[in-house]
């Protein structure tokens, strides 16, 4: 990600965006995540039984848990590494906005089974 | 006046968590609007005073804990109801809810459609409201000067809104035509007699 860290006007405001752009970047890649996991279940059989950690759920058990997770270490680790930066947030936003529509799309089962 | 435990699990679920947070996602949107869109410059867009900034970071906190509530309540209490086994030789299917839905070509569209992305998608409401309270949380009035993470915020409410619409939609069908049944009967009133 093309981070571009600057000097911040005083007058403009007293925070840089990085912070902001590294929880919006992580909740776009957090719910890409679940829809990868997702679609992998359906798929594969082997996934499938990994993921399931508590047997009433099923699959759903390990696919929301192991996204929450991803989501979680991705905003973590770039929160600690964009929180003092500026970050070109055009691209930023663009991505996690493409990621969130891919997620929306893949978790629905007619593109779901297209895979 | 009877309900069973698991209808009464299921109606909280749906119409205590998830109805209010569908609720709330259009006064957060329009307040996060509000607030984030109103210049001190202008005396038609006065800027939030403390005490509003402190009660919307409050209410969108209530809004996290309605989301991630949700979900849980929906994945771990009422899911392991509607997907339970069918044991061998069971004729009624009205306590096995996905069984009772594939048994008929008229209804197994809620299953394998309604259902099927329900599961899925009602976790993005959760992860999204997370983000947008944390960044208004962490910004307060400060993002009225970054435009774009304004936009974003606002985006991603109304992305948990309408991952929260369609995970509530199918949730109000699927209970319509195969309910969630079972366990205790709780009483809750006593009817006057004909």
């Amino acid at each position: 990600m093309n981070a571009q860290p600057r000097e911040v006007s005083a007058n403009t405001s007293a925070l840089t965006n990085g912070s902001g752009a590294a929880a919006i970047l992580a909740a776009g890649m957090g719910s890409f995540a679940l829809a990868i996991l997702a679609v992998a279940a359906d798929r594969s059989a082997t996934v499938k039984s990994v993921l399931i950690f508590y047997k009433p759920t099923g699959p759903l058990s390990g696919v929301t848990t192991v996204a929450i997770l991803i989501w979680l270490a991705i905003w973590t680790i770039m929160d600690f590494r964009w929180r003092k930066k500026t970050i070109a947030l055009t691209k930023t936003n663009r991505i996690a906005f493409v990621l969130m529509i891919l997620s929306f799309l893949l978790t629905f089962p007619p593109i779901e089974d297209l895979f | 006046m009877e309900i069973t435990a698991r209808a009464l699990w299921t109606m909280i679920h749906g119409m205590g968590f998830g109805a209010l947070y569908l609720l709330a996602c259009s006064g957060a949107l329009v307040e996060l609007y509000r607030f984030t869109s109103s210049s001190p410059a202008s005396p038609s867009t006065p800027a939030p005073t403390s005490a509003q900034v402190r009660f919307l970071k409050v209410y969108l906190v209530a809004m996290v804990v309605l989301a991630w509530t949700a979900v849980l309540t929906g994945a771990y209490v009422i899911y392991p109801w509607y997907r339970a086994a069918v044991p061998p030789g069971t004729v009624d299917l009205s306590e096995f809810p996905q069984h009772l839905l594939m048994s008929s070509p008229s209804t197994i569209g809620w299953h394998s459609l309604g259902m099927e992305w329900k599961e899925h998608v009602a976790w993005f409401a959760p992860i999204s409201i997370s983000m947008a309270a944390f960044v208004f949380i962490r910004y307060g009035r400060d993002l009225g000067n970054h435009k774009q993470l304004r936009s974003a915020v606002l985006g991603f409410v109304a992305a948990s809104f309408l991952a929260a619409g369609i995970a509530g939609f199918f949730g109000a069908m699927i209970d319509k035509y195969a309910p969630v049944q079972g366990g205790q009967t709780i009483q809750l009133m006593h009817g006057d007699k004909q």
